[in-house]
């Protein structure tokens, strides 16, 4: 009877991902099936037509519209520069100029007899979508984007911040249960992924943050460091596009709670190689969590194999799982009990339980609903 | 379809699916009646590794399954239909509401005033809006469709222009939605609504931009004019819709219909028939609540007339943050009776919000649930009140000088005084550990005035009871009026003010076994006297009360008016609430967490030696 419980995140040595790389209106798509492509590949691309910016002629070289046109130093269709002088105006024999300069680079796109305005069109302005992973495509979307598939060691938070970025890994708590601090920090971390134990402080985002730290990978955060730092309360968890100058990856929950070792190892075994983080997070039906991908080669045509597929999702006697509230949230330990029959909790509510074993050996009654399970 | 002739029906599965957990109950025909047999609940499986609604509803099915030992699941994990002796059920029906809150996109010509009116009317109908996008707002329009492609949206409100002006913008506007081209966040089954509020003189050109690329709507301009806007209209076609089409989708919906026996009914729609068929049978006031993980939804009938609003950010687990940004710290922390540090309150807020299916294990952890709920009800009932108004539908007109007020206009409906019964549902009232728990979240989020007959959802069923009114009505009563509605009791509320402790009420009550329970309370206090149920039929058992409040104070029948009428109890009994209406808690902190001790002490709300040691 193990349908009340949680199923744990995923954190997987190895893993094949897919990740859609779209544009967000048609363009040009620039790499081929099968091309390698790096994480900042730019892997399409379209141009935005430039704005446009109107200055009225006429007014400004005191001429009647009709004239403008013989007072260009440009035509429609030229090119100009930011300043540049595109109309001039002589009066009184010569001996008063009128100029009429540019705001900013384009083209002149027209020139009006009736109005004496004249029309500059900015540079197209380039979008481009970048490729995310480190991987191969295996899919394009005739001028929409591609489809990147990378094998890597994948590892799901449970809430983020940031967009998508990446970084070396770097490792700078001795533990997964050190708090990161600002003193943990220096400038040689500049466009580092920063691995951390159990808390990051607000002051060691900061810090993180001015000296260039792409990321940082943590177990907890404090929700007032949180509202801090956004600079107000999060009602609905719908993260991601924030512009803070950092990703921040939060793999167990808000408050100090040490990285699940699992996690920390991996990581750790990881130290040194490009790690992929998005801190995306949308926590309503139709969930997106956080993620952290750290690319490996192996070919992206070789299927996963029947080992590497862990989908086991029951809640059985001898399972590790975590708890997730209160009184023992964050520990860990090992099923050994499962009463069908539903137990009175400490707050007088009846629930189906299952009794845990914690690493020290003290055992615990828990509800099931506020358990998850640790992937072995 | 299948046979569903009323007189065939012998076994009835009715499932909810909610944002955080799905219901499942199973009914039997015994003689004549029709009785709750058992219930099973399981997450919601919303989230992966499973991502289909139908995972949760199997999971709680299969609970039913062991619970009640009658077979309902095949080899395969299809419902077994119809039933044959201890195996499968003649009806399947279920509501759902497992697509949790409302996120919205408004998009409006100029920032400053056709998006900021697009911006209220949404937040009117309670939704979070995600982003405004506007003309004027500064950003590329490859970056807005960007933005309307991450966020997914579950509607986009679309207005701009006054009618009769310019129809460029707005029309620019719609251009941008139809090339972003948004998918809904929950399956395919669907288009994303689109509401059109703006210029009238555009609706052809809009209709054109966007129709077959999004369900569209269009409604009347929300500021058909500078100085006046008309919110009304673009408020409740979001209300409906997210009603109807966005709360009870999820991913495996489609599946999940092709389980049932009957259509799928939106959760808010089947409690507000339950609580609407209350009321018109009963001939009262009533007011009820159904408080879930994502929203809280309010019913109320007053002077007859039935209203329903969907508060899509109010909850205990999904949204449980959004109530703590909406009410703001003080005002949650008010209703604990204990100290707590601030940065561990919002940790577990947080926690709560990121793992919704967890449930308190400790009598702190129940104290802080129950608390959030009271703030959660409060401000869905601010809301309802607003929305339930005597004018509703008739445009209200805004100068620019208040247009900036969120003042609705209006007068509303609800009368707390002449309210007869509120009425609660939703796991944190339904599965509240001591019935008295729930009486106490009712009163003091609801804050009722007078004489008021408080009830509860046994063990939440209402939505399935609700659905199946629709197919089986006589299932349905007979359940309901068995099984699922616990009636609490009494509150007998008294309004007036006073700044000292001074008796304001004497009461008298004649008990059904002649005993007679006299006394006074004193302004500040709060009392509880049991009067139970009927030990055969199980209804509340009636008593004959003589109130008589001090002069100034008013218990149902005017200031120092004498009330002479007949009370019923139920599992809680009577309780007098002589705090005061309108309330307010003591503003010194240590005198305030005396109080609230003392209350919790005088109904039995949580155990004493608890409260002595949080």
């Amino acid at each position: 009877m193990g349908h009340a419980y949680t199923p744990g995140l995923k954190v997987t040595e190895k893993i094949l991902l897919t990740k859609k790389r779209i544009l967000p209106l048609k363009g040009e798509v620039l790499v081929k099936v099968g091309n390698k492509v790096e994480p900042d590949t730019v892997v399409a691309r379209t141009l935005l037509p430039g704005a446009v910016e109107p200055i009225n002629v006429a007014n400004i070289l005191g001429v009647p519209p009709e004239d403008v046109i013989h007072h260009m130093l440009k035509k429609e269709g030229e090119k100009v520069e930011e300043n540049e002088v595109i109309a001039k105006s002589k009066s009184f024999f010569g001996l008063f100029t009128s100029e009429c300069k540019t705001k900013t680079e384009g083209t002149i796109e027209s020139i009006s007899s009736i109005t004496g305005q004249v029309l500059i069109r900015g540079n197209p302005q380039p979008v481009e979508i970048k490729a995310y992973l480190k991987g191969e495509v295996v899919e394009v979307y005739q001028e929409e984007g591609v489809a990147v598939s990378s094998w890597g060691s994948f590892i799901q938070g449970i809430f983020g911040i940031g967009g998508e970025t990446h970084g070396k890994l770097k490792m700078v708590c001795k533990d997964n249960t050190e708090v990161l601090s600002d003193k943990h920090i220096n400038k040689d971390y500049e466009g580092y992924v920063l691995v951390g134990g159990s808390l990051v402080t607000a002051s060691a985002i900061k810090k993180a943050v001015s000296v260039g730290a792409k990321g940082i990978v943590i177990g907890g955060f404090d929700d007032k460091d949180l509202r801090e730092f956004l600079g107000y309360d999060l009602g609905v968890a719908i993260t991601g596009s924030e512009e803070l100058g950092i990703t921040l990856v939060v793999t167990e929950g808000f408050g100090q709670m040490n990285m699940a070792e699992r996690t920390f190892e991996l990581l750790k075994s990881k130290e040194g190689e490009e790690a992929c983080i998005n801190g995306a997070t949308q926590i309503r039906a139709g969930v997106i969590r956080p993620e952290v991908v750290i690319p490996c080669e192996r070919d992206v045509h070789t299927k996963m194999k029947e080992e590497e597929f862990d989908e086991k999702v029951g809640l059985e006697i001898g399972r590790q799982i975590r708890v997730i509230r209160e009184p023992y949230f964050g520990k860990l330990g090992k099923v050994v009990d499962l009463p069908p029959n539903l137990q009175k909790l400490e707050s007088e509510s009846s629930a189906r339980v299952l009794q845990v074993e914690f690493g020290d050996k003290i055992r615990a009654i828990i509800p099931r609903a506020n358990v998850e399970l640790l992937e072995e | 379809m299948k046979d569903l002739k009323p007189e065939n029906i012998k076994i009835i599965l009715a499932t909810d699916c909610g944002s955080t957990t799905t219901k499942a109950i199973l009914i039997e025909k015994k003689g004549e009646d029709y009785r709750l047999i058992v219930r099973g609940e399981a997450p919601t499986t919303v989230e992966s590794p499973f991502e289909d609604v139908t995972m949760g509803v199997l999971n709680a099915v299969a609970e039913v399954e062991e619970l009640s030992g009658r077979k309902l699941l095949d080899e395969k994990g299809k419902i077994i239909s119809p039933s044959n002796s201890n195996v499968g059920t003649d009806l399947y029906v279920s509501t759902s509401s497992a697509g949790g809150g409302l996120q919205m996109m408004v998009a409006g010509v100029v920032r400053s005033m056709t998006a900021e009116s697009a911006e209220r009317a949404a937040l009117g109908a309670g939704a979070i809006v995600m982003d405004v996008i506007a003309s004027n707002d500064k950003r590329l329009p490859h970056q807005q469709i960007e933005r309307i492609r991450y966020l997914r949206p579950d509607m986009i409100l679309l207005s701009g222009g006054i009618d009769g002006g310019t129809t460029t913008h707005v029309v620019e506007l719609a251009e941008l939605i139809s090339a972003a081209d948004p998918k809904p966040r929950l399956g395919t089954g669907y288009k994303l609504p689109v509401i059109y509020a703006g210029n009238k003189d555009a609706q052809e050109a809009i209709r054109k931009t966007l129709d077959g690329k999004v369900d569209l709507d269009i409604v009347d301009n929300l500021r058909p004019v500078l100085e006046r806007e008309n919110l009304m209209p673009a408020r409740e076609k979001i209300h409906d819709l997210f009603m109807e089409h966005v709360m009870a989708q999820a991913p495996g919906y489609r599946k999940l219909m092709s389980w049932t026996d009957a259509p799928i009914m939106p959760t808010p729609g089947a409690v507000g028939l339950i609580i609407k068929t209350i009321a018109d049978m009963n001939q009262i006031e009533a007011v009820g609540v159904d408080i879930g993980g994502a929203t809280t939804d309010i019913f109320s009938v007053f002077q007859g007339i039935f209203n329903r609003t969907v508060s899509a950010n109010l909850g205990m687990s999904y949204s449980v943050s959004n109530v703590f940004a909406e009410a703001g710290l003080e005002n949650v922390t008010r209703w604990f009776p204990f100290d707590m540090d601030e940065r561990d309150l919002r940790n577990r807020v947080k926690n709560k919000m990121i793992r919704p299916t967890t449930i308190p294990q400790t009598m702190e952890e129940l104290i802080f649930e129950q608390a959030i709920a009271k703030e959660a009800l409060r401000l869905a009932f601010v809301q309802h009140k607003s929305f339930a108004t005597v004018l509703k539908g008739i445009q209200q007109q805004r100068t620019i000088a208040d247009a900036f007020e969120q003042t609705m206009g209006g007068q509303t409906l609800v009368n707390m005084m002449s309210l007869n019964m509120l009425i609660g549902s939703g796991g944190v009232l339904s599965h509240a550990p001591r019935r008295q728990q729930a009486a106490l979240m009712l009163i003091d989020g609801f804050l009722p005035e007078g004489i008021t007959r408080l009830a509860v959802d046994s063990i939440f069923m209402m939505p399935q009871l609700g659905v199946l009114t629709d197919v089986h009505p006589k299932a349905a009563t007979q359940v309901f009026e068995k099984d699922c509605l616990i009636h609490l009791g009494t509150c007998i509320a008294l309004v007036g003010k006073l700044k000292e402790p001074k008796e304001i009420l004497k009461y008298e009550f004649e008990m059904p076994d002649g005993e007679k329970i006299e006394g006074t309370i004193n302004y500040g206090e709060m009392l509880r006297i049991p009067l139970g149920l009927d030990q055969k039929t199980g209804m509340p058992l009636t008593c004959k009360a003589i109130l008589n409040p001090l002069r100034g104070f008013d218990a149902g029948e005017g200031k120092g008016n004498k009330v002479d009428l007949e009370i019923h109890g139920g599992v809680t009994g009577i309780i007098i609430d002589a705090r005061g209406r309108p309330f307010n808690l003591p503003e010194d902190h240590k005198i305030r967490m005396k109080k609230l001790k003392e209350w919790m002490v005088a109904l039995d709300i949580y155990p004493e030696e608890a409260l002595e040691r949080l």
